[in-house]
C-alpha cells in the first residue's frame, strides 16, 4: 500500500506544499469579504484576530501530536478520550488547591505517556491495526473515566486559571504556549536524529528497518507525543472550563477534527511527507470557518452539518488525486 | 521459542476439525449464562435475547460487506438513530404512515450509502474520514430535524418489527418478529456474501484490489454497493430498534464500533479479504451475551465500553497472531 506513493512524479509536490498557505489565504480572504459585506468592519482588528485563534488552543495543542501519529504512517483515534481523562484528572487532583497544580500535571503527563506507551507497543509489538488500537483504547478509557465520574468533577484554583485566561498585553499565555509548543515539534521534526526517523518510517518502513532504524522505537514515540499533547490539551481544557467532565473530549470531535486539521495541512494520510506548520494553517483555517459561521448567524446544528462536510470535503481536497486505492 | 511451539501444537490442532472459534465461544456465554440464570434456559429467556440482538445482528452483518470490501463504515449508528428520529417526525402518530415512511427511510440509507461509497471510491477519501465525517453531519441532521427534542412517538405499525411477538407457537411458544427478521435477513445477507458472483467480488476487492481490477472486477462499483448495503441494514436495525426501545435522540450512537467489534469477534479480516456472514451474527451473539453476563454480575454500564475495547484489540492481536502463524 505504501510503497507505491513512492514512485510519483516529484512536479506534483509543488502544489501539496503550497497548498495549506492558499486554503489559508482563501479562508482569510472569504472571512474579510463576508465581514465588508455585512459592514461589521468593527472585527477587523488584531484584537479580534488574537480571540478567533485563541477559540482553537485545544485543536491545536492536539492536532501537532496527531501530526506526529500520522507523520509514521500511524493515526491516533484516542485523543478525544485522552483529553477528556487528561480534565478530569487535573480538576479531581487539584479540586481548588493551588498546591496540588504541580503534582497534578505530572500525574497528567505521566498518565499521557504511558497511553501512549500502550497504544505504540500494541501497534507494534501485536501488530494490531492503528485505527482499531486506539479505537478499543479510547473506548477502554472512556468506560473507566464514566464508571467513576458522570459530570464534571473537581475544580481547578484560580492560580491555575492563568494559564487559559491570563494574557502578555493582548495576546494570551496559552496562545504563546501553542506557538512555543509548535516551535519546539517543528525543531524536533526538522533537526533531531528522532524527527528524520520519523520521515523514514513514515515513508517506507521496510526500506527504514533496513537502513537500521528501529521502526518500532521510532512509531512507540511517535504514540507517546500524539497522547502527552493530547493529554496537554486536557489540562489547557481544565484550565479554561474551570473543571474536567468525561465527554468534553468528544463534545469537540477532536480526534475527527484533528485529524481532519492535519490533513488540511498537507501532512499525506499513509505518512512519510507534511510538517507542523501545514497543521498550524490548517488549525488557523479551522477557526476562521468558525468565525465565519459566527458572523453569518449560522444555526448550532446547521453548523455540526457543515463541518462534517467541510471535514470530508478538505481530505478529498488532498485525496481525491491520489491514483491508489483507500481503505 | 517459535520453533518449539510451531511444530507440535500444529499437528495436533489439525486433526480438529475447522471451526469458527466464535462458535465455541457463543455455546460457552450461553451456557454460562444459563448457569447463573437458569431463566435464560426458557424460550421466553432466549427469545427475548435474540430479540434484543437482532438490531446489532443485522447491523454487524450489514457493516461485514464493507469491512470485507476493505472499509469501515461508521455512519451506521447515526444512521439508525437518523431512521428513528426521522420516522417518529414523520408519523405524527398515524398509524398508516407506516406504508410510506419505510421505504422513504430504504431510500434515504440508499442515499447514504451512495454518498458514502462515492466520496471513498471517486475523492479517496478514507472510508474511516468519510464516514466519520458521515456521523457528524447525519447526527446534526436528526437534531436539526427534531429540534433538539423530538416530538411524536412511533405508531404500532411502525413498532410492529420490533416489538411484536406471536404467542402460542408450539414448542418455543414465543416467536418475536425480530427474530424472524434477523433470520430473513441474516440469510439474504449470507446468500449475497457466500453464494454469489457479487460476494466473491467484494472478497476479491478487498483482498487485492490491484488484482481484482486487474482480474476484471469493477472494484469501485463493488465497493460502493458495500457501502450501500451497509447503510440498507443499518436502515432495517433502526427500524427494529425503534420498534423495541422508543424514540430517543441519541439511540444508535455506539453501535457502529459494537457491530465492527461483532465482525471481528466472528473472525472478519479488517482491511478486507475475509469474513462470513454467520460468524459475524455469531459475534454480535457473543458480544451481547458478553454484556449480558456483566449485567448478571451486577457491573455498570461503563464496563462495557472497557470489555468492548479490550475485546477489540484482543481479537484483532489474535488474528494477526494466528494468520502469522500460519504464515500468512
Amino acid at each position: 500500500m505504501t510503497e507505491i506513493s513512492q514512485n510519483r512524479a516529484p512536479r506534483r509536490f509543488r502544489f501539496e506544499r503550497h497548498a495549506s498557505t492558499l486554503l489559508l489565504l482563501a479562508a482569510i480572504a472569504l472571512y474579510v469579504i463576508l465581514l465588508l459585506a455585512l459592514g461589521q468592519v468593527r472585527f477587523l482588528t488584531l484584537d479580534n484576530l488574537v480571540a478567533i485563534l485563541g477559540r482553537s488552543i485545544t485543536l491545536g495543542i492536539t492536532a501537532i501530536g496527531q501530526t506526529f501519529a500520522i507523520l509514521v504512517a500511524s493515526i491516533d483515534l484516542s485523543v478525544a478520550s485522552v483529553i477528556s481523562a487528561a480534565a478530569v484528572v487535573t480538576s479531581v487532583m487539584m479540586n481548588g488547591d493551588p498546591a496540588m497544580m504541580v503534582p497534578a500535571i505530572a500525574a497528567v503527563l505521566a498518565l499521557g505517556a504511558a497511553i501512549g506507551l500502550v497504544n505504540g507497543l500494541v501497534i507494534t509489538k501485536l501488530e494490531v491495526n492503528p485505527l482499531i488500537a486506539t479505537l478499543g483504547m479510547s473506548l477502554i478509557i472512556q468506560g473507566v473515566l464514566s464508571y467513576y465520574y458522570n459530570n464534571f468533577a473537581g475544580n481547578v484554583p484560580v492560580e491555575f486559571q492563568i494559564f487559559a485566561y491570563g494574557a502578555w498585553g493582548i495576546v494570551p499565555y496559552s496562545l504563546l504556549f501553542m506557538f512555543a509548543l509548535a516551535g519546539l515539534a517543528w525543531f524536533v521534526l526538522r533537526f533531531t536524529r528522532f524527527g528524520s526517523d520519523i520521515y523514514s518510517v513514515g515513508g517506507n518502513k521496510d526500506a527504514a528497518r533496513l537502513a537500521g532504524i528501529k521502526t518500532a522505537r521510532v512509531v512507540i514515540g511517535a504514540h507517546v507525543i500524539c497522547s502527552l499533547c493530547a493529554a496537554i490539551a486536557g489540562i489547557y481544557l481544565a484550565s479554561r472550563l474551570r473543571s474536567g467532565a468525561p465527554w468534553i473530549g468528544a463534545e469537540g470531535v477532536y480526534d475527527l477534527e484533528s485529524i481532519a486539521v492535519v490533513v488540511i495541512g498537507g501532512t499525506v494520510l499513509a505518512g512519510g511527507r507534511g510538517g507542523i506548520w501545514g497543521t498550524m494553517a490548517g488549525v488557523i483555517i479551522f477557526s476562521l470557518i468558525d468565525s465565519i459561521f459566527n458572523v453569518a448567524g449560522v444555526d448550532a446544528f446547521v453548523k455540526q452539518v457543515l463541518r462534517g462536510i467541510i471535514i470530508v470535503a478538505a481530505v478529498a481536497f488532498y485525496a481525491a488525486r491520489s491514483q491508489r486505492p483507500v481503505a | 521459542m517459535t520453533e518449539q511451539s510451531l511444530s507440535r501444537p500444529e499437528t495436533r490442532k489439525r486433526r480438529l476439525p475447522q471451526i469458527n472459534p466464535v462458535y465455541v465461544l457463543v455455546v460457552a456465554l450461553i451456557l454460562a449464562i444459563i448457569v447463573m440464570n437458569p431463566a435464560f434456559g426458557e424460550p421466553t429467556g432466549y427469545m427475548n435475547f435474540l430479540k434484543r440482538v437482532a438490531a446489532l445482528a443485522i447491523l454487524s452483518a450489514g457493516a461485514l460487506y464493507v469491512i470485507v470490501s476493505g472499509g469501515f463504515d461508521l455512519s451506521v449508528g447515526s444512521i439508525m438513530t437518523l431512521t428513528v428520529i426521522g420516522s417518529s417526525m414523520l408519523a405524527s402518530n398515524d398509524p398508516n404512515s407506516t406504508y410510506w415512511i419505510i421505504p422513504l427511510m430504504l431510500g434515504i440509507g440508499l442515499v447514504i450509502g451512495l454518498v458514502n461509497g462515492l466520496v471513498v471510491s471517486y475523492l479517496k477519501v478514507p472510508s474511516l474520514i468519510a464516514t466519520l465525517g458521515m456521523m457528524i453531519t447525519l447526527n446534526g441532521v436528526a437534531f436539526m430535524w427534531s429540534g433538539g427534542a423530538p416530538r411524536g412517538y412511533l405508531p404500532d405499525t411502525f413498532r410492529f418489527f420490533g416489538r411484536y411477538n406471536i404467542t402460542d407457537v408450539p414448542l418455543i411458544g414465543i416467536l418475536p418478529i425480530a427474530v424472524i427478521c434477523l433470520v430473513v435477513f441474516g440469510a439474504t445477507l449470507w446468500w449475497g456474501m457466500h453464494r454469489t458472483n457479487f460476494g466473491r467480488m467484494l472478497h476479491a476487492a478487498g483482498d487485492n484490489p490491484q488484482a481484482a481490477r486487474l482480474a476484471g472486477v469493477p472494484v469501485q462499483r463493488v465497493r460502493i454497493s458495500a457501502f450501500v448495503v451497509s447503510a440498507l441494514t443499518a436502515v432495517l436495525a433502526g427500524i427494529i430498534l425503534g420498534g423495541r426501545a422508543g424514540v430517543s435522540v441519541n439511540i444508535g450512537s455506539g453501535f457502529e464500533l459494537q457491530a465492527i467489534t461483532a465482525a471481528v469477534i466472528g473472525g472478519a479480516q479488517l482491511l478486507g479479504g475475509r469474513g462470513s456472514v454467520p460468524a459475524a451474527i455469531a459475534g454480535a451473539l457473543a458480544l451481547e451475551a458478553i454484556f449480558t453476563l456483566l449485567n448478571l454480575l451486577g457491573l455498570a454500564q461503563p464496563v462495557r465500553l472497557v470489555v468492548q475495547g479490550l475485546i477489540l484489540i484482543g481479537a484483532v492481536a489474535f488474528a494477526t497472531y494466528q494468520r502469522k502463524r500460519a504464515g500468512r
